[in-house]
């Protein structure tokens, strides 16, 4: 662990880096640290906040000092490997792909010369890493979208896109949580709703969970709509297998 | 819902508190005031928790109606604050009758004004916070900048507070076109080359005319980065300076983003934060290194100083007199006392009913 580093980010938060580049490995170390912190129940600290490269802490310095904290922080790494670290979930989104839903469904297809039902079944073939949640309230940054469906963004960007939209922009894959403009190209879209700041947990992912895409017809599509807008439904939630 | 009417919404008046917390990890930004020392201050004034939603005006101030009498207090840049168009003190409690109107006529100093009002704003606490987060657009009023015709309830409403001639602090002087803004270095000032970072310490900075809440654009010498303004994306905090491959500075402010991919070469100390929320563009700005001790002692000094202040303004001293007894008692039992033209108080205690007259130091008993 002696490459962590504790940076000063102001004097009400510290970065923790745990390196400088995106991949799982660090992506693992910084969930891992996130609960080890989360189950310390440090008094003073605000909240956490997972990135690819590092966990910001947010701490009041009338309660703990930088000092004091860092100091915490080491006695915690030293003791990380003895910290039950649950496997980390898989959350499988349902997505009608393509027709109104996914305009660009036949552009991704054409353009990697592949047949639509190679896309779909391409998209849906992996577990995605939430690597962390930002831009926007419940925007998820997802590794490990397979080069094959690649495809660059549109060139003039949509004025609106509905939420629940899920996209492809380059080697990326990402689901719009609310309406919004960009210039991703449409392959499908979710009933979920990954942002409701009227459900008591009003973001549905977060960072360190896995996402799977299961493709959906049209009737069941709208059946969890319909469950989603009356707050029945209950997302399909297991662990992911240990690799 | 009694408490205020908007009569005018003026150019950005929000409702905040000191942010939504809790959120971050999610993407959600932590919004709140921008000047959280004026905004504490008035709540402290008006004998609220400093951390209690106030509203924020920006540059040009709106028209307030009040419906309901409440003890307020202006506090932040000096934006000409009336009341029935007569000037109203600042950094001071005032009680306010329904039918007065508070107004804004022009900027004398600095550029966003902090209204408090006791006993607190009733709006819904969302995810933890009342402040309003114009790009989520939830919190606060229905998520949005206040209007013409909107209507706030008081949650509870003062017409007596403790201590009364107490209430008034010497204002903040924002008088200043060019200051010093004390920083601490990091997260990522290695990424800079030395002469970078002297020029970043040496330098006078304009503010641009892209200051908004997000964040607070400058111009000046060029900050030389090592290898570019790019990183793998990791979090920011209020007042991270951060300097894209340009090599200009941008501060972040109350809206910013919960992360993002450009270098920080130090972050502005919490003390000075107000100071740079009071700015306007073309103002100009000296950066001064400061360790994160110093940083955290001041912070913490400040803090102390605000609970002296409020554990001062909420002392009680033990009744002289039976008048004084059912003037506390009236007190802290709001909504069995009222207040009549004539400056005196019914109050009822214990279901004997008394005429309470504060300035003469007089009760007496009405038989019901």
């Amino acid at each position: 662990m002696n490459d962590v580093r504790y940076l000063v980010s102001g004097d009400c938060a510290v970065c923790v880096e745990f390196g400088n580049e995106i991949s799982p490995e660090i992506n693992r170390r910084i969930c891992a640290f996130k609960i080890a912190v989360e189950n310390a129940q440090i008094e003073g600290i605000v909240e956490t906040v997972p990135t690819y490269r590092s966990l910001l802490v947010v701490y009041q310095p009338e309660i703990i000092r930088f000092g004091e904290l860092t100091k915490t922080f080491d006695s915690l790494m030293d003791s990380m490997d003895q910290i039950p670290i649950p496997p980390p979930s898989v959350v499988e989104i349902p997505v009608l792909y393509g027709g109104e839903m996914g305009p660009d469904i036949e552009t991704v297809a054409s353009h990697n010369g592949k047949t639509v039902e190679e896309v779909i079944k391409i998209h849906t073939s992996g577990e995605y890493l939430i690597y962390m949640l930002g831009f926007i309230a419940g925007f998820p940054y997802l590794g490990g979208m397979s080069k094959e469906i690649a495809t660059p963004r549109l060139k003039s960007p949509r004025v609106k896109i509905e939420g629940g939209s899920v996209g492809i922009a380059g080697e990326q894959t990402g689901i719009y949580p609310v309406a919004s403009p960009g210039g991703w190209q449409l392959i499908g879209r979710t009933p979920l709703k990954l942002y409701d700041s009227e459900r008591e947990k009003p973001v549905l992912l977060s960072a360190g969970q896995y996402i799977k895409f299961c493709p959906v017809t049209e009737d069941e599509y709208k059946k969890i709509e319909k469950q989603v807008a009356e707050g029945t439904y209950r997302c399909v939630t297991y662990d992911k297998e240990v690799e | 819902m009694m408490g205020i009417k908007i009569a005018s919404g003026g150019f950005l008046t929000t409702i905040q508190d000191m942010g939504r917390f809790g959120y971050q990890e999610t993407g959600m930004s932590v919004s709140g005031v921008m000047d959280q020392r004026s905004a504490s201050l008035a709540n402290i004034l008006v004998g609220n928790e400093e951390t209690e939603a106030v509203i924020e005006v920006t540059m040009m101030g709106p028209m307030i109606e009040f419906t309901k009498d409440n003890f307020v207090a202006v506090t932040g840049g000096d934006l000409g604050a009336k009341l029935d168009g007569k000037p109203m003190p600042r950094y001071e409690a005032v009680l306010v009758r329904a039918g007065q109107t508070l107004s804004f006529a022009g900027m004398f100093s600095g550029s966003r004004a902090y209204v408090a009002f006791a006993g607190g704003l009733a709006v819904p606490v969302i995810m933890g916070s009342k402040s309003t987060n114009l790009k989520s657009k939830l919190g606060g009023y229905e998520g949005r900048k206040l209007g013409t015709g909107d209507e706030i309830g008081f949650t509870a409403p003062r017409t007596w507070l403790p201590n009364q001639n107490k209430r008034k602090l010497e204002p903040e002087d924002f008088s200043a076109k060019e200051l010093t803004l004390r920083v601490v270095m990091g997260p990522q000032d290695d990424c800079f080359t030395e002469k970078g970072i002297h020029t970043f310490l040496h330098s006078t900075y304009t503010i641009s005319n892209e200051y908004d809440r997000m964040g607070c654009r400058m111009q000046g010498n060029i900050i030389e980065h090592k290898d570019g303004g790019d990183i793998i994306t990791d979090g920011i905090s209020f007042g991270a300076v951060q300097v894209p491959s340009h090599g200009n500075p941008i501060v972040m402010m109350a809206d910013h983003q919960t992360t993002g991919g450009y270098t920080k070469i130090a972050n502005v100390i919490s003390v000075d934060l107000p100071k740079l929320a009071q700015c306007m563009p073309g103002f100009r700005i000296h950066f001064e290194k400061v360790s994160i001790e110093q940083a955290q002692t001041l912070y913490c000094t400040q803090k102390e100083e605000w609970r002296a202040l409020q554990n001062a303004l909420a002392a009680q001293a033990e009744p002289a007199s039976d008048l004084q007894a059912v003037a506390v008692a009236a007190a802290s039992n709001e909504d069995r006392l009222s207040w009549s033209p004539q400056g005196t108080y019914r109050v009822v205690v214990n279901g004997e009913e008394f005429i309470v007259d504060l300035e003469r130091e007089s009760v007496c008993f009405r038989p019901s």
